[in-house]
């Protein structure tokens, strides 16, 4: 009844945790990814500017090193520019006029029983479900 | 040591998206599919991150500040505003037509080809037009 990949992503889901606590306990910092990038390519997070490059650096350098060894995972995206554009736009725009993403609000937030963070994650995975509706079922674009 | 850290938590955080295949377009899509072929797993990893993390603030409430730095982040006032929610709405329809969100977007960037590094630029850019349209619209929106 248990789904291999239920127990993998709650494996993965702790290891994202454990990833958050240690940049609050040690940094002081919530570990929002969408905040971290946002305020390096704004302007506004010039004053931490090496920790943001640091934690970027190591989201993106670590998953490369790991696929060297376990191989190339599968993204699946889609191959429609107009799509990934759009979706990249509404995802940048989105988030930092929100303040917060799926790791800030979601992650950080709920745990911290943050009412921001709950309405955020409540809105954003409504407008998610509503968008994959239409445009899954009713268009068939996605 | 900061940035030791944010590179050692980044790198944490990225292994635990690949690990939890949320870097797979498809699983993210099939979460928000829930009148289709709907698929749990990002209920699974939402729920394995938010156990270290309520612990961490529990740790947090006791002590006077972070292990290197000044202070623990405030906790923000419980204001619901336009943009909180017109901006998560904006979000959550990019999320699903993709099935990509931030931290994913750049953990993937190794692996995710020309079709992931242009996701990556668009994001970028919407964010830097999201700074230009709140700084000179800050009340109207």
């Amino acid at each position: 009844m248990i789904d291999p990949d239920w127990i993998r992503g709650f494996a993965g889901g702790l290891v994202i945790g454990t990833a958050a606590a240690l940049f609050l306990l040690m940094n002081g910092r919530i570990m929002g990814a969408s905040g971290l990038l946002g305020g390096l390519v704004d302007g506004t997070g010039r004053h931490n500017a090496d920790e943001r490059i640091a934690f970027i650096l190591g989201l993106i350098g670590m998953p490369a090193l790991a696929m060297l060894v376990f191989g190339r995972p599968a993204t699946n995206i889609t191959s429609d520019w107009a799509i990934i554009v759009a979706g990249g736009l509404l995802v940048g725009f989105g988030t930092r006029m929100a303040n917060g993403c799926t790791s800030g609000h979601g992650v950080c937030g709920i745990s911290r029983l943050s009412v921001r963070g709950i309405v955020a994650t409540l809105t954003y995975l409504g407008a998610g479900a509503v968008t994959m509706y239409v445009f899954r079922h009713i268009l068939g674009v996605i | 040591m900061r940035p030791l850290l944010a590179f050692i938590s980044g790198g944490l955080f990225g292994l635990g998206l690949m690990l939890a295949d949320m870097t797979n377009t498809d699983k993210v899509q099939g979460w928000l599919d829930f009148l289709g072929e709907w698929d749990p797993t990002l209920a699974f990893v939402l729920g394995g991150a938010i156990i270290p993390m309520f612990f961490a603030w529990r740790i947090a409430e006791r002590r006077e500040k972070p292990a290197f730095g000044a202070c623990f982040p405030p906790k923000p006032d419980p204001i619901i505003d336009t943009r909180l929610v017109l901006g998560s709405v904006l979000f959550g329809a990019g999320w699903a037509l993709v099935g990509l969100c931030p931290g994913p977007a750049m953990a993937s960037l190794g692996y995710g080809g020309t079709e992931g590094l242009v996701f990556f630029l668009s994001m970028v850019a919407g964010m830097v037009l999201a700074h230009a349209v709140m700084r000179t619209r800050p009340v109207a929106i």
